[in-house]
């Protein structure tokens, strides 16, 4: 049998999840559909971003959400040079972790920048939100981090 | 976009969705275009001699090529069973209904079928069910080519024929 022969066919596999975000994720995408960032105090006064319902290092329950960045410091960053389907942004960008101010842990988001060139580790970037009509509590209400000063 | 701006985030969409070209190789596309002819094709192993379908194109035991086909029989055997009584999303069978392994006549292995046109209650280990496939003019290289199993009314199997096929 000729290789001609093998049969192909498209395929599709959907889950339409649909999650409980719980209250301290549930508090945070309301923060980022209102417009800030909150991050989660631990007992130990660290302050964790994206907030969890429990600090990921000594186990406690957190406390009070506070509010941080928007801005902050790339910790590291890849660079994604042909986007896929359904990423963030259509058009050559950084993956980064951003520790953002006022936090003590990294949060991934993407940077939009015009080149491998223009990122580095340690440089400063803020968010660029979408308008507050389209914001929905979710993380790319946050479109993504642009270097600090570049609008 | 978000219905009360006052509301808290409750909960959280997370589609997950993958779009691929499958490719059913070499043995698979055989069997494919067997069944859209209305037929069973395995393929034997040349060492063991075990029939095997669908065929994968080699023996899981030996590593050999399984080049030598076989048209295996409209009927088979019950091996096993589970009556499905749950519902769930996506379910396109009425419940509840049967689902069973089942050994066709030539083959070594039992694959997966529907069962019909029978009380639940009655199904069984061993019992004698034949395909029921789809017109001939709607038949095609898919597995909906084949509607379901049936009772075909011949007299049980003994366990000892297919004791080593559970």
């Amino acid at each position: 049998m000729a290789e001609s022969e093998v049969l192909r066919s498209p395929h599709v596999i959907e889950y339409t999840y649909t999650r409980s975000t719980g209250p301290v994720i549930g508090a945070f995408l309301t923060g980022l559909r209102d417009g800030t960032i909150l991050g989660a105090t631990s007992p130990s006064g660290r302050v964790v971003v994206p907030p969890t319902e429990y600090d990921p290092i000594t186990s406690e329950e957190v406390g009070e959400l506070v509010e941080v960045g928007p801005a902050g410091v790339v910790t590291t960053w890849a660079w994604a040079s042909v986007p896929q389907k359904d990423q963030p942004l259509d058009r050559p960008f950084a993956w980064a972790l951003v520790q953002l101010d006022g936090a003590d842990t990294a949060m991934l988001h993407v940077v939009d920048a015009p080149g491998p060139d223009a990122m580095r580790s340690g440089m400063r970037v803020t968010a660029r939100w979408r308008p507050a009509a389209e914001r929905i509590g979710h993380m790319l209400d946050i479109e993504c981090f642009v270097a600090e000063g570049s609008g | 976009m978000y219905g009360g701006v006052s509301e808290p985030v409750t909960m959280l969409a997370t589609p997950i969705r993958i779009e691929y070209e499958f490719t059913a190789g070499l043995a698979q596309s055989r069997y494919l275009k067997g069944i859209a002819e209305g037929r069973f094709l395995g393929q034997r192993c040349p060492k063991c001699e075990k029939v095997y379908v669908p065929p994968r194109g080699s023996c899981p035991t030996d590593g050999v090529p399984t080049t030598d086909e076989v048209v295996l029989g409209n009927n088979g055997i019950v091996t096993t069973y589970c009556v499905v009584n749950v519902p769930f999303q996506g379910q396109s069978i009425e419940i509840p209904y049967i689902c069973a392994q089942i050994l066709l006549d030539g083959a070594n292995i039992a694959f997966m079928g529907l069962i019909q046109e029978i009380p639940t209650a009655e199904i069984r280990m061993g019992m004698r069910v034949e395909a029921v496939w789809v017109d001939k003019k709607e038949l095609g290289p898919t597995m909906a080519s084949v509607k379901y199993f049936r009772p075909s009314g011949e007299p049980d199997a003994a366990y000892e024929t297919f004791s080593e096929y559970l």
